[in-house]
């Protein structure tokens, strides 16, 4: 932009005319971009400057004419309110557990399903189901179908080879419901790493075996660190989808039993405890550790998407 | 490789795929119990040891479906069908134009624009939500279908121009420039040469903004109520347990989750392309 409206400026009187042109054509260029940026911009920006603001302010909806400046009042409250640093410390652990799980389940299936054989095509397919049942609709069957200590599935086939009859969600709830999440994301892992081990030197591989490497040569040396950026894709974005999970807290356990993540918090303490400052203050803490993976996820799919632009 | 060795590695090969095959029935049974228990009596879905041979009965579809006196899921599936396929339209009528200038004919820092949009997926729900609830309450829109409409908008749109951008950066400019040079104009050229071309890509750009926005519940449980509720919300009615209804709760997770599962079936060898923003081809 700077460029088309300098430089002419530089030598106006040897071609006035292409001015106004040079900048309409850079104008006309940009205009089929710009509904889309506006609307981005006024759906997602302007909301999130306004929870900022508020979450410098005392502000309980139930009491609107109390409400006035408290500075960081909020954040302090967030950081030494027990219940709510046990959320944030509810959603670290509830994430990493997810991610790390996830992702050795699904390097593991990614792995054997990048092999030949009979029927993978139908096997990719039976791995895929889970990640495509609607987060609720998931979070209730396990919640009902699967846990439930008298009748559920679980239990139903321990009955079978004699074991305990635990009550799930009530003795281990965040185990409950990171093993619901690990079901649904390990496809989506699956799928990245897969992608990941397709996209490999075959030449290369093909030629580490003629000299006489082995399969866990070749995995180590190979497809490990090429797989290094694929395996960090998924961690970062599986990361970023998990840190807002929403559904399975409030399906499996409604955030009790120590089970309430940020998000959750979030939601509680505006939607049932009408404390707009607090839960803005929460909000922002979310963006925050948001913005740190998110600062690594797009620094590793700028690696990758340079690259793709850099072979096409 | 000795003929043995070839025969080891053969052997292998079988028991890798056979364990393979054991862990794709594995992550399938629940689906596979669910699908299962949806057709049986609520008496026979409440056993221990399960009823695996139980007979098959249509009731627990007859219940969700409200012919047995409970809440009719019709209004919120409804609900949902619009949300998602309005918000899906909007998606690709504003994303289309926002991946060509990004692509075909892209404006200076069109990486630096792309990535804006990247970082806008990256801020989570919960960083809005408060004042986009104080916003509809003040406007008069809270259990209003088009709010979440445009919201759903823009939670998609983002992926939508990645996907977009990469399918179109696949049509070759030479093409077009020939297109250009034999006198066709841009409307000729977009359906002739480019349509063809990108038209698999945008269809499951689609059915992923369709997926994303069918599964939402945070905002539809904030900003709906009994009017605009969509099929997850719905769903949400059944997280406290009501005496015997399991075979209920499979027959209802299971009608909301199978558009899902056909979309997602549909577009199955993009999924990884959209899911990862485009990053993964």
């Amino acid at each position: 932009m700077t460029a088309t409206t300098t430089a002419p400026l530089a030598t106006p009187h040897v071609r006035p005319v292409r001015q106004p042109s040079a900048r309409l054509r850079a104008w006309a260029t940009r205009a089929p971009l710009l509904p889309a940026l506006v609307f981005m911009i006024v759906v997602t920006q302007l909301p999130f400057v306004a929870t900022l603001v508020i979450s410098f302010f005392d502000w309980n909806a139930l009491y609107p004419k109390a409400r006035h400046f408290t500075g960081i009042d909020n954040y302090q409250q967030v950081l030494t309110d027990a219940d709510l640093r046990h959320s944030v410390w509810t959603t670290v652990l509830l994430t990493v557990a997810v991610v790390l799980v996830s992702l050795v389940l699904g390097l593991a299936l990614a792995l054997l399903l990048d092999r030949k054989f009979r029927g993978r095509g139908v096997v990719r397919t039976l791995l895929i189901a889970p990640f495509l049942v609607v987060p609720v609709a998931a979070a209730l069957l396990w919640k009902h179908v699967l846990y439930n200590p008298e009748y559920g599935l679980l239990n139903g086939l321990l009955h079978y080879v004699g074991g305990p009859q635990p009550d799930w969600i009530s003795n281990t709830p965040l185990l409950a419901v990171e093993m619901s999440l690990v079901w649904q994301w390990t496809p989506f892992m699956m799928l990245i790493l897969l992608a990941g081990l397709q996209s490999r030197d075959q030449q290369q591989m093909e030629a580490a075996r003629v000299d006489g490497a082995s399969d866990w040569q070749i995995f180590r040396y190979l497809t490990l660190p090429h797989l290094r950026r694929y395996l960090e894709l998924g961690a970062l974005l599986g990361s970023i989808y998990i840190v807002q999970n929403f559904d399975a807290v409030f399906t499996i356990t409604s955030g009790g039993l120590g089970t309430a993540n940020l998000p959750y918090t979030v939601y509680q303490s505006f939607y049932q405890a009408h404390e707009n400052g607090l839960a803005s203050a929460a909000g922002v803490l979310v963006v925050i550790g948001s913005i740190i993976i998110a600062t690594f996820a797009l620094r590793v799919v700028s690696s990758l998407f340079r690259e793709e632009v850099g072979r096409a | 490789m000795s003929s043995i060795a070839v025969r080891a590695s053969r052997k292998k090969g079988a028991g890798l795929g056979l364990v393979a095959w054991l862990l794709g029935i594995l992550f399938f049974l629940p689906i596979a119990w669910m699908a299962l228990t949806s057709f049986h009596s609520e008496a026979d879905a409440a056993t221990n040891p399960p009823s695996f041979g139980a007979a098959l009965t249509l009731d627990g579809y007859r219940e969700f479906f409200g012919t047995g006196g409970g809440a009719s899921p019709w209004p919120a599936l409804i609900n949902s069908v619009v949300a998602s396929v309005a918000s899906t339209l909007f998606v690709l009528l504003l994303a289309l134009p926002a991946a060509y200038a990004l692509s075909i004919r892209p404006v200076k820092k069109w990486t630096d624009v792309l990535f804006f949009f990247l970082s806008t997926k990256m801020l989570p729900v919960v960083a809005g939500l408060l004042p986009i609830y104080l916003f509809a309450k003040n406007a008069g829109m809270l259990d209003n279908i088009w709010l979440l409409v445009i919201l759903y908008t823009s939670m998609n749109l983002p992926i939508a121009v990645w996907m977009m951008q990469s399918f179109l950066a696949e049509v070759p400019v030479a093409i077009i420039e020939a297109a250009r040079v034999d006198g066709a104009r841009l409307p000729t050229i977009l359906a002739r040469v480019v349509a063809p071309i990108a038209l698999p890509g945008i269809a499951a750009t689609a059915l992923i903004c369709f997926i994303f926005s069918w599964n939402e519940l945070l905002f539809a449980r904030v900003l709906t109520g009994v009017v605009a509720e969509t099929a997850p919300v719905f769903l949400t009615g059944f997280i406290t347990s009501q005496g015997l209804f399991l075979a209920k709760v499979c027959a209802a997770s299971l009608v909301i989750s199978l558009p899902v599962l056909a979309a997602g079936f549909a577009a199955q060898d993009k999924l990884v392309q959209g899911l990862s923003l485009g990053a993964v081809k």
